[in-house]
Formats: structure tokens, C-alpha cells, sequence
């Protein structure tokens, strides 16, 4: 049960379509098809089809219209004010993954009415890849709560590469192929971010002349973050490299192959030969659970992720300066009961993102 | 501790036995034979008992992780597992690594740290644990943790060790099998004499490892082609008591049950006729209650399980035998290499005389494989779980094996259509998803629980069901979500018994899922009239009038003790759900099932 109940005058509300801007006339990330979609990142489910246009940060464009090709994609500047209807939003920095991005919305146009922010998914590490964070000053805060749970604590991203690292040395040395998971967009191009900025550090000379193979499913984002000059670790996708040799086996051993969550239960992973020759590991905050690792059956877990993880969540809070926090995504009731409990105004924002905890 | 705990970060970072096998043999090579026996003892399954309790422990994390008791009960709800849970809360992956505290022997934290926590006030034990807490990386926490509260659970079977222990002595893994048996401490000796090429001696109370019989699955028409001919075979009843081994040694009396706690205490009858048996006889049967000549439901045997201190009413009104299936060793000779045919006529001979405290498992007669089939429509009447099987030819083996000549053709289940009417996050490796359910059956217009189960659906299922749930909640009390009642679920269960712990009157035995009946609308789900008359049946055939002395199951291998005396919520399991290691027969765990196992 939410606490405090608003009527009409609520800026961003949940209705069929999705989080709905009555004023400006536009829904942040629509489930559903509206005459004006407003996009914080190009995941999947975030953005879907049937809008008539979709805004988003320009650096998610090129992104977004390969999730829906032949629409119209209006890519905008960070910062950039844009008038919508009878509201203005403008876009700022989530360090979700490239371009993606916080919403910022307030009535009218004059500058002078309540800010709302909508986060989107977001984190508050740095990452090589994307924009870090911006905190941006607002009334209302609209957060995710992927990770709303104080067991949810991330190390340095530096150390949990440092970990992949020596577990590609080790599936080296026993001659096996190190198989690691990531999600296509994001994870994937920030993994091959901090091993190319790993190679400056001691110990990793022997990165310099090595390649990462690729799934076929990464190489259009990776792609994608090059040519958005992104520095990302050499890659080559793993198809070409079969093709050449005939024993894919042997060819595999030692190299680090990076591969989309869905791969593992796939044909395509048995090229690499018998299990016994894999291994595989799969990086997301997820597996920080012993209980997911072993239900994943991977063998290595590495906790590395691009949302915000407890500590985060409580600090970006904190620095917004909000009055109220709606919480979406998640263990948004926690994160919310939490929130009152030290004296917030918060309640939960029924949506229908995947994961959704309510 | 260091080596310790990459032993445990080798064994839970990967699925493949054999390189669990390789880690313990690479460690137990290495390690000392003082943390070797402790690391030992911890991989199969044993603990530290009684050192600090979960609610403390529970306690300090919270205050250290600076948050809520609510916000702890939720994150465990997640994680599923207190040491987990604390780690996450309090512990940092890196630390600068310090000789103390993480460089001190496996044997010295156990022996000079831990064990001394318990002879410490509260104030104490929170002062030196949380100290630890600070010093140690969110790794060593975890496996203090663990040490701390309960069985390691780190995947690895008794098997494995037992495999990885005959590779580090020489000796063949049935040896190893054999020490391990029983009671024992984990001294740097003990440790010796597990890993000794030596093969002659044994200690006089120590049990032989039990001989297991595998499930027989297919059907009637299949067993002249798998089996063979019905006269290769002995046929019994299945007992449904404790599988025990009945020694007679030196003077002595031991009485093991399967999961190797010593129960002579429990059945002096038993124990008293044994002291009249030759020296050098060991014995493996059931114990059960037998009253006039009939065996009585487990229910019975279970209020027996509890009392260490046994008087002459009760063994007037609940009378225990032992019935005898198999002899091991006969006038100090271990027998178990005959074959059972040779050993079968050797037992006739040693247990005559001895009814009806010990009495000899009946063989069934069958001429075909058809008859054996019509015997064994007869269990439930009988009061057994069906027929065991074994060829007249096997040896008597040591664990489970794929060939060993034992099976077991157990009767279906009782079943029952149940509605799905609460759910929780499971634990371990369910830990995010909704698999806890709890069913409930039609009482006069109302739904009434009366059993959990979280077996049996496909990981599709769970998946698909745990998104439904997600969607259809109509309340929440804390990790508990009540949901819409629309699913109806057959599921199957082993017994009943009266019982004034459940609202509904009445605990089921082994509650699992047999299958979704997503045909069957809600109002045709049963009623719990049928389960009392089920409950009527069975006390007709027998019954279980307990009296105003009724016992809870004993906390020998209750591992939500601590943490149900924490106020942590987990599926709530009655005596007579929880029958630990008496009953290795619960068909809701894998056919694996072994101590100290994941």
C-alpha cells in the first residue's frame, strides 16, 4: 500500500501505455504503443514498438533504431532542453550503458515547476564506455531498485576484471576455454573496456598481442560503441575463427570467448568442445547468490554490474535532494519501505518492466 | 584457515566431481593432520553444535550492517542462507590481507577460537566475533559463518570425500567408507588412521557401511527382461521404521541407525535382547513397533525416536523389534562377500529363539513376476512401503550402486488435488524465485492449508508459475505472499497422522508435487474430510492414540532449529515432515541424497 494518495496532479503517472506525461503528452519507455515514446536506454524492454516517435540521447540513437527500425528516432544532447506539449524534458547521464539516460521533466515551460526525474536504469561506478552519472537536482525522484537490498554491494569494477583476467590465465594454463557470459549491450562493451584499459597494468603485458572471440549476437553493439569511439579490447567473432580450423577445439583453447546469457543452454557453445573443456562464467550483479550461480550452473560468478547496487541507490537519493521518491523495478516496495522508514516521502510506481518485484 | 577456504572457493566454483575430487585430494596432501581432520569432519557434514546462537549472530550483522530486522528477514528471504546473508551484509570482497586472522590454522580457529565462544557471555562472543567480522574479507566470513551455524553444504557428497581420501591413502574407497562410519572426533590420529595404507584394524562399536537398493521404476511386463527370472530373486517387505545395524561385540551392544546416530538408548528392548546374541554378530534389519504380532505405522515408531529415558509404560504400549534382513557378520567373520543366498540361511540360524525381540523378515513367495506385482498391491493394508527385491546371487555392497542386485518397488503415493494458496522464495539455488507453495484443501466452504511441498514442477514450470505469482498476490506478510486461490496441484504424499501443531488437524507425510492439474478448476480440489478419513484408516489399521504424550521429532538433525529460535521464517517442517537422516527414503530429495551432501 502506497503511502499518501495524489490525485490528478501527479506530473508522471502509470497508465496502460506506461509512465505517462499527461501535460507533455509522451510516456518515458512505453510498454505499449503512444503517439510520443521518450527513451532512457536502448535495452530491449525498455523499448518497444509502435510509437509515432521516439526521443532519446544522441548517443542512443544509432542504438535505438536498430531496436526499431523504420521509426522515427529523434536523438537530443544531454542537457538539451525539449519541448514537449505543455512540459520540457531534457536528458542526462545514467552510466547505464552508451546513451542512456536520466529524464527530466517539468510542466510548462518557464523552468519554474516541480522536477521530476525518471533515472531509468542506472549506476554510479565509472565506466569507460558511457557517461558517468549526473546527479541532477530534483523534487520528485523516479529510481529503479534492480538491486534495492543491502546485501547488493559492489566491489571496484578494477577488481572484478582483475579476477576475469586471472581466470582467463588459469582456464589458459589447464588448456581449457574460458567462456564468459554478458549481457549484448552494456556489460559486454564495458567488459572489453576495462580489459583494454587492464592492459596498462602490471602483469598484463601478455594482453597486448590477444584477441577476444565473439557470439555473433555481440558483434553489431561492439560495433556499434566503436564507432562511437569507445576504446574496447580487440575482438574477432568466433564464426570467422571456426571456419579457418577444422578442429574447433583446439583452436579454443586459452582464449577468452564472451557470448549473450542465452548461448549457455545453446548448440551453438558445443563447437568449444565437450563440457569438460569449458568453462564458463557469466558476469553480472546476480551472481553475487550463491543460489543463482548454482542454478545457472556456471562455474565462476563475477559480480560486476550496471546498476546501482544499495549503497548507490541510498546516495543518489541523497544527492538528488528529492522530496519524494517513487521506486519502480525491482524491490521497489523494500527500497521504498526503507526510504519512509528514515523519514522520505515514497511509495512504489506499479510498472511493467521485467523483474518487477510487486 | 586460508588453505581451507580455497578449498572451499575450488569446490563451489565448479560443477564437475572430478575436480572437486582433485581440490580434496590436493589439500588433504598438503594440510596437517590436525586441520586436515577438522576439514574432514566439516565436508562430511558435521558441526559445531551449540556455539553462538543464529539469533545472535543474526543480531550483530544487523547492527553492524547498520539496517533493520525487517530488512535482515528480507535479504535472507533472498539469499536463503544466514552465513551467506551475514557476509553480504558486513563483508568486503577485498582486504588488505593480514597474517591474523586468516593465516591461523584450520585446527587452532576451530579448537582455540570457536569452541572457546561457548563458554563465553553473549557480550563476549559478539566482541570477538564481530572483531573477525572486521578483519576477515567477505569469503572468510562466509566460511566462518558456516563453521559457526551449520553443515558446510559445499556440493560435495560423502562419496567424493570418501573417493578423494582413498586416492591420498592407497586404500580402496569401501575402506575409507568403513572408518568414516560411527562416531568419531577429528583428531590429528583419527585423521592418521583414515589415511593409513594399514587395513587391519577397526574399532568394536563401529558399523558396516549400509548396502542400498535402488528404485525400481519400470513396469511389470519390463521385469522378466530386466530382472530376469523371479526364482534368481528374494522378495521382502519394504519396513517402514528405521533401518538400523544391530552389533554385538567384545560384550557389547551398538545399535546404528542408517544415518549413523547411536540408538541403543532409544530401544533398550532391542539392545537387550542383541547383548544376548554371540559375540561377533552384527545385524542389519528395521526397527519397528510391533504390538500382537503387527507391525504399527511409523507415526507410532516416531513418538519412540524422541526419549532417551524409556519407561515401562511405554514399552507396554509401544513395544519395538527388530526385524532382520541380512547378516554382516557372523562369530566375528565379516560376511558380507557370500552371497545372500548363503547369508539368508546363516541368519535363520542366528535369530532363531530370538522373537519376538528380533525376528526374521519374511521372504514372499512368488512364482512369477505377476505374483510379485499382486504382493505388492497388498503394501498399504500390510502397513509397509512395498516390496525389496534382491538377487539371490548379490554380495552385500557398501552405499548405492548402479548393479549391486538390491532394489526397491515402492507403492505409488497417496494423492491428493490441492490449491495453491501461499508462496515464498525458496533457498539455495531457488533463492529468487517463488518455490516455497503452501496447498490447502476445501473445509465447508472454505480453504484450509495443509501441507508445503517444493518439489516436483519442471524449472519451465517454476519459471512460469513464479511469474503468475508475481502478478496475483493479494497480500503480503513479510517474505509470505498470499496469492489468488485458482491453481489446483495433485500432490503425492506418503502418510497422515493427527496433529495438534497444524490448523488443519492433521500433518502430511513428505508432501511434493506430482504434476500442475491445470485442467482441474478450483472447486474440485479435495476436501480435508477425505484426509480424516484417511486418518481414520490408518488408525484402524493400527493406530496411533498418543495420548496426551505426544513428542516432537528430535532436533538431532534440525537445521531450522536455530534458525526458526532466530524468528527467521522457513517452510516449517513437522515431525512428522522432518524425519532427518532416520528416513533416507524421502522421495522428495534427489536419489542422492547423502550426509553432508548439497
Amino acid at each position: 500500500m502506497s503511502v499518501g494518495t495524489y490525485g490528478e496532479s501527479q506530473l508522471l503517472q502509470s497508465d496502460d501505455v506506461g509512465l505517462g506525461c499527461a501535460r507533455g503528452g509522451f510516456h518515458v519507455d512505453p510498454w505499449g504503443a503512444s503517439p510520443c515514446a521518450v527513451i532512457t536506454h536502448a535495452h530491449s524492454d525498455h523499448v518497444r514498438g509502435g510509437s509515432e516517435v521516439y526521443y532519446c540521447a544522441s548517443d542512443s540513437r544509432a542504438l535505438i533504431e536498430q531496436r526499431v527500425p523504420g521509426a522515427k528516432v529523434i536523438g537530443v544532447p544531454y542537457g538539451e532542453a525539449v519541448r514537449l506539449g505543455d512540459a520540457t524534458i531534457s536528458f542526462h547521464p545514467a552510466g547505464h550503458c552508451l546513451g542512456s539516460a536520466q529524464v527530466c521533466v517539468q510542466a510548462g515551460h518557464d523552468g519554474a515547476g516541480e522536477v521530476w526525474v525518471a533515472t531509468g536504469d542506472y549506476k554510479r561506478q565509472a565506466d569507460p564506455t558511457c557517461d558517468e552519472f549526473e546527479v541532477v537536482p530534483c523534487d520528485v525522484l523516479i529510481t529503479e531498485a534492480t538491486f534495492g537490498l543491502p546485501i547488493y554491494r559492489w566491489e571496484e569494477a578494477e577488481d572484478v576484471i582483475d579476477e576475469i583476467i586471472a581466470w582467463w590465465r588459469s582456464c589458459e594454463e589447464r588448456g581449457k576455454v574460458a567462456v564468459l557470459l554478458t549481457y549484448a549491450l552494456g556489460k559486454a562493451q564495458r567488459v572489453l573496456g576495462e580489459l583494454e584499459r587492464a592492459k596498462t597494468r602490471a602483469g598484463n603485458e601478455w594482453m597486448n598481442d590477444r584477441v577476444v572471440y565473439v557470439h555473433g549476437a555481440l558483434e553489431g553493439m561492439i560495433e556499434s560503441y566503436r564507432k562511437a569511439g569507445k576504446a574496447l579490447f580487440p575482438t574477432k567473432p568466433v564464426a570467422l575463427e571456426a571456419d579457418k580450423r577444422k578442429n574447433s577445439r583446439e583452436s579454443f583453447a586459452g582464449q577468452l570467448v564472451m557470448a549473450p546469457p542465452s548461448a549457455e543452454s545453446s548448440p551453438w557453445i558445443k563447437r568449444f568442445g565437450q563440457s569438460s573443456h569449458v568453462e564458463i562464467g557469466f558476469a553480472s550483479g546476480w551472481m553475487s547468490l550463491r543460489g543463482i550461480r548454482r542454478r545457472r550452473s556456471c562455474d565462476r560468478g563475477f559480480v560486476i554490474s550496471d546498476h546501482a547496487d544499495w549503497p548507490a541507490l541510498l546516495q543518489t537519493v541523497e544527492e538528488s535532494g528529492c522530496k519524494r521518491v517513487l521506486t519502480t523495478h525491482g524491490y521497489s516496495a523494500t527500497l521504498s519501505r526503507y526510504l519512509r522508514e528514515q523519514g522520505m516521502e515514497s511509495s512504489v510506481l506499479r510498472t511493467q518492466y521485467a523483474d518487477e518485484e510487486e | 584457515m586460508k588453505r581451507f577456504i580455497a578449498l572451499y572457493d575450488r569446490l563451489d566454483s565448479t560443477t564437475s566431481t572430478h575436480e572437486k575430487v582433485e581440490a580434496m585430494v590436493a589439500y588433504f596432501r598438503e594440510a596437517p593432520s590436525a586441520d586436515a581432520a577438522w576439514a574432514l569432519y566439516f565436508l562430511t557434514g558435521q558441526r559445531l553444535k551449540r556455539v553462538v546462537s543464529a539469533a545472535a549472530l543474526s543480531g550483530w550483522a544487523v547492527a553492524e550492517a547498520r539496517i533493520t530486522p525487517w530488512l535482515f528477514d528480507e535479504s535472507y528471504g533472498v539469499v536463503g542462507d544466514l552465513a551467506e546473508t551475514i557476509s553480504l551484509l558486513v563483508g568486503r570482497e577485498h582486504t588488505v590481507d593480514r597474517p591474523w586472522p586468516v593465516h591461523v590454522p584450520l585446527s587452532v580457529w576451530v579448537e582455540q577460537h570457536l569452541l572457546p565462544l561457548r563458554q563465553m557471555d553473549v557480550a563476549s562472543q559478539r566482541e570477538h566475533v564481530v572483531g573477525w567480522w572486521r578483519d576477515l574479507d567477505r569469503r572468510a566470513i562466509f566460511v566462518l559463518c558456516k563453521l559457526l551455524t551449520g553443515a558446510l553444504r559445499v556440493g560435495v557428497s560423502r562419496t567424493l570425500v570418501t573417493r578423494a581420501l582413498a586416492e591420498v591413502a592407497g586404500v580402496p574407497s569401501a575402506v575409507i567408507a568403513h572408518r568414516l562410519m560411527g562416531d568419531w572426533s577429528p583428531t590429528p590420529e583419527f585423521y592418521k588412521g583414515v589415511v593409513s595404507g594399514d587395513t587391519s584394524t577397526t574399532s568394536a562399536s563401529r558399523p558396516y557401511p549400509f548396502f542400498l537398493a535402488s528404485g525400481y521404476e519400470g513396469p511389470l511386463s519390463d521385469m522378466q527382461v530386466t530382472l530376469g527370472d523371479v526364482e534368481d530373486w528374494q522378495l521382502e517387505w519394504k519396513y517402514d521404521g528405521i533401518r538400523a545395524q544391530g552389533i554385538k561385540r567384545n560384550g557389547e551392544v551398538f545399535l546404528w541407525s542408517r544415518g549413523e546416530e547411536m540408538i541403543a538408548e532409544r530401544f533398550p528392548e532391542i539392545a537387550d535382547a542383541f547383548s544376548r546374541m554371540p559375540d561377533g554378530t552384527v545385524l542389519d534389519g528395521e526397527v519397528v513397533i510391533r504390538k500382537d504380532g503387527k507391525v504399527l505405522p511409523f507415526a507410532v515408531l516416531q513418538t519412540r525416536i524422541g526419549r532417551k529415558d524409556v519407561s515401562k509404560r511405554v514399552l507396554a504400549k509401544t513395544p519395538a523389534a527388530f526385524i532382520a534382513y541380512d547378516v554382516l557378520e557372523e562369530a566375528g567373520l565379516d560376511r558380507r562377500d557370500t552371497a545372500l543366498a548363503v547369508r539368508r540361511r546363516v541368519l535363520e540360524r542366528i535369530v532363531a529363539g530370538f522373537e519376538p525381540r528380533i525376528c526374521l523378515s519374511p521372504i514372499i513367495p512368488a512364482l512369477t513376476w505377476r505374483e510379485a506385482s499382486a504382493a505388492r498391491s497388498q503394501a498399504r493394508t500390510r502397513g509397509v512401503e512395498g516390496l525389496m527385491m534382491k538377487r539371490l546371487d548379490s554380495k552385500y555392497g557398501s552405499g548405492r550402486t548402479k548393479d549391486g542386485g538390491w532394489w526397491k518397488w515402492k507403492v505409488g503415493p497417496y494423492t491428493l488435488d490441492a490449491v495453491l494458496v501461499m508462496a515464498q522464495h525458496g533457498h539455495g539455488k531457488r533463492a529468487n524465485l517463488f518455490t516455497d507453495y503452501t496447498f490447502a484443501v476445501w473445509d465447508q466452504g472454505k480453504l484450509v492449508p495443509i501441507a508445503k511441498a517444493y518439489s516436483g514442477l519442471t524449472n519451465v514450470e517454476i519459471e512460469e508459475l513464479d511469474k503468475w505469482i508475481r502478478r496475483h498476490t493479494l497480500s503480503r506478510f513479510g517474505p509470505v505472499r498470499a496469492v489468488e486461490p485458482v491453481h489446483v496441484f495433485e500432490l503425492g504424499f506418503e502418510g497422515v497422522a493427527p496433529s495438534s501443531r497444524h490448523k488443519s488437524g492433521i500433518a502430511v507425510r513428505f508432501p511434493r508435487i506430482l504434476r500442475w492439474r491445470v485442467d482441474k478448476p478450483v472447486h474440485e480440489a479435495d476436501t480435508l474430510g477425505r484426509l480424516r478419513r484417511l486418518v481414520d484408516t490408518v488408525r484402524a489399521a493400527g493406530g496411533f492414540d498418543l495420548g496426551d504424550e505426544e513428542r516432537h521429532a528430535p532436533s538431532l538433525f534440525d537445521e531450522t532449529k536455530a534458525d526458526s529460535a532466530a524468528g527467521l521464517s522457513r517452510p516449517g517442517k513437522d515431525a512428522l515432515e522432518q524425519t532427518g537422516a532416520f528416513d533416507r527414503e524421502d522421495p522428495t530429495r534427489g536419489p542422492d541424497a547423502s550426509r553432508g551432501g548439497f
